[in-house]
């Protein structure tokens, strides 16, 4: 266990000044999520253009530093891409906090991969891995638009 | 009372957890469990183990015995007037289902109101909120004040001529704060209201007395009560559950059984369906002596000094808010530290062995009230001691240091 491990500096900074924080206006996609055990909860917008590219993507909702940085990182990093590879973003970033060493997608710069592999410190943390999670699984509801309320209990 | 010797009797203080010292503040959450307790449910496994209540060989009879034991010691402990008046459950939240649902089926008409409180465990909203779709039941919400408290004129302006049941807590688990239930029993009945109390916290840290309390209905919880897990009691008053209904079917709770007819068994049976949860009712016979050796006023005394020390020692704190500031406060310190997310103070403590609780609590109602979506929770057992709020406090300070405040 490494508290240093957990808190970096990005996730710190991005959990205290979180980007995209705001509703998007004329978003054409949403959808909501929240943590029964703790609470927390999210709202995630996202404005797909005709060309399915995500136009702005943006979130609302409380919650710690890790849940709220996981947001904020994850709303950086899908803004300008297409749906698609927003869907192979996500589902990297997941099965790297699942399971995989590392992130395997060839969509995302470096340095944009550095940051999203701050979050990985929530792995040793299991009762952490849902704050850093949530978001991501609630744009995934978003972008299918089956209007689906998220839960980290099923 | 000495606190080393105390402190001696839960084999869980010699564990390292994570290479640490534990210290343990999440007792309003469950409590850890004495030797004694764990010695008695091995023992009763390994040396007496049978059902009880249906055979007649020998271990039967004596296993039948010391569930029963429990029961009177129970009584006694809470001053109840009969042993019959003692219904184990699987929990305290059975308990509140089994009084919800059987004043619902017998007394409960539609259009009438229950009265319960902004501080209520969900398991003291969720169970009646069931009757609002099954009977047309109004619930109400009697406010908290700016403490925290639950002034009694608060739950009397609440009161109309439909309000049938007040289901109150006896101590909120939240803000600490101890509810004046004689008084509101007294009110209530003089306008022919049950009152039912969820007494979850009150259990460990307050002196049970049903008499003076006067209310119909009071639950347990054992588990917060340094009792096994998997165990209730129900008090409920003679009157009452000789004329409700049963709540569940099954093995132990019958009379006669026909085709066409059944019968159901006496009190206590008529609530006790199925295999009870044994073992755990015969330990819990030990939590009951523990707290009786120490004494429930030097719990208290104890806890009290705690308490004061806790509240003196996080007012100094700059950037930590105490949650509610109640006349009479018992066994729970919650809190927000401004800046860090009530998760991550769980977290980032938990490092060094302090285990608190965050998040609502189980009462989303109050921090919707409160205006913020979780918390922090310290909450305090007969071992705890004063370095014990030292080192939650340094985690505190570790935790403002981390996040740069």
């Amino acid at each position: 266990m490494n508290l240093k491990e957990l808190y970096q500096e990005i996730i710190l900074e991005h959990g205290k000044n979180p980007r995209n924080l705001r509703k998007t206006e004329n978003f054409n996609k949403d959808a909501k999520g929240n943590n029964p055990l703790c609470g927390d909860n999210v709202h995630v917008y996202l404005k797909l253009n005709d060309q399915r590219k995500v136009e702005d993507i943006s979130f609302e909702g409380s919650g710690c530093a890790i849940s709220m940085a996981s947001a904020s990182i994850m709303t950086d990093l899908i803004k300008g891409k297409s749906d698609n590879e927003a869907k192979e973003i996500i589902e990297d970033f997941l099965g790297m906090i699942k399971e995989n060493p590392e992130l395997k997608n060839n969509i995302l710069k470096e340095d944009d991969k550095t940051k999203l592999m701050c979050l990985s410190g929530v792995k040793q943390y299991p009762m952490r891995v849902k704050c850093a999670t949530l978001s991501w699984h609630t744009l995934v509801s978003a972008m299918e638009n089956d209007g689906k309320e998220i839960t980290t209990e099923n | 009372m000495n606190i080393n010797n105390i402190r001696k009797e839960f084999p869980i203080f010699d564990e390292k957890i994570q290479n640490n010292d534990l210290v343990y503040l999440d007792s309003a959450n469950s409590s850890q469990k004495p030797k004694v307790v764990l010695d008695r449910i091995n023992d009763f496994y390994s040396k007496q183990f049978s059902n009880v209540g249906r055979s007649i060989h020998y271990l039967a009879v004596a296993a039948t015995n010391l569930y029963e034991n429990t029961r009177t010691s129970v009584q006694k402990y809470i001053n109840a007037k009969d042993k019959n008046e003692i219904v184990f459950t699987k929990g305290a939240t059975e308990a509140l289902n089994l009084v919800a649902n059987t004043l619902g089926q017998a007394i409960l008409e539609p259009n009438d109101e229950i009265l319960i409180t902004e501080l209520e465990h969900h398991s003291n909203y969720v169970p009646w909120h069931f009757l609002r779709k099954s009977k047309n039941i109004k619930i109400k919400f009697a406010e908290i004040n700016e403490d925290g408290d639950i002034p009694i004129e608060n739950i009397e302006k609440e009161i109309t001529d439909k309000t049938k049941v007040i289901a109150i807590t006896h101590l909120s688990n939240v803000t600490g704060a101890v509810l004046p239930i004689k008084e509101i029993t007294q009110l209530a009945h003089s306008k022919g209201i049950v009152v039912v109390v969820d007494g979850c916290q009150g259990g460990p840290h307050l002196k049970l007395d049903m008499q003076d309390l006067g209310c119909d209905f009071y639950a347990i919880s054992c588990h917060k009560m340094y009792g096994p897990t998997g165990l209730g009691v129900l008090y409920g008053k003679k009157k009452w559950l000789e004329q409700l209904p049963p709540y569940q079917g099954g093995g132990g709770m019958i009379n006669e059984v026909k085709k066409d007819r059944i019968s159901y068994g006496e009190l206590p049976n008529k609530y006790e369906a199925g295999t009870m949860a044994t073992a755990q009712v015969i330990a819990f016979d030990q939590s009951i002596k523990f707290l009786e050796s120490i004494g429930i006023d030097n719990v208290i005394k104890h806890e009290k000094e705690l308490i004061e020390y806790g509240q003196e020692i996080l007012k100094k704190n700059n950037s930590v808010k105490l949650i509610g500031n109640p006349k009479e406060r018992g066994g729970v310190l919650s809190f927000t530290v401004e800046g860090v997310h009530p998760h991550d103070i769980a977290t980032i403590l938990d490092e060094t062995g302090v285990a608190i609780r965050a998040g609502h609590h189980c009462c989303q109602i109050l921090h919707d009230k409160l205006g913020i979506p979780a918390s922090a929770r310290a909450s305090l057992g007969v071992y705890n001691t004063k370095d014990d709020l030292d080192k939650l406090n340094e985690g505190i300070n570790n935790c403002k240091k981390i996040f740069d405040l």
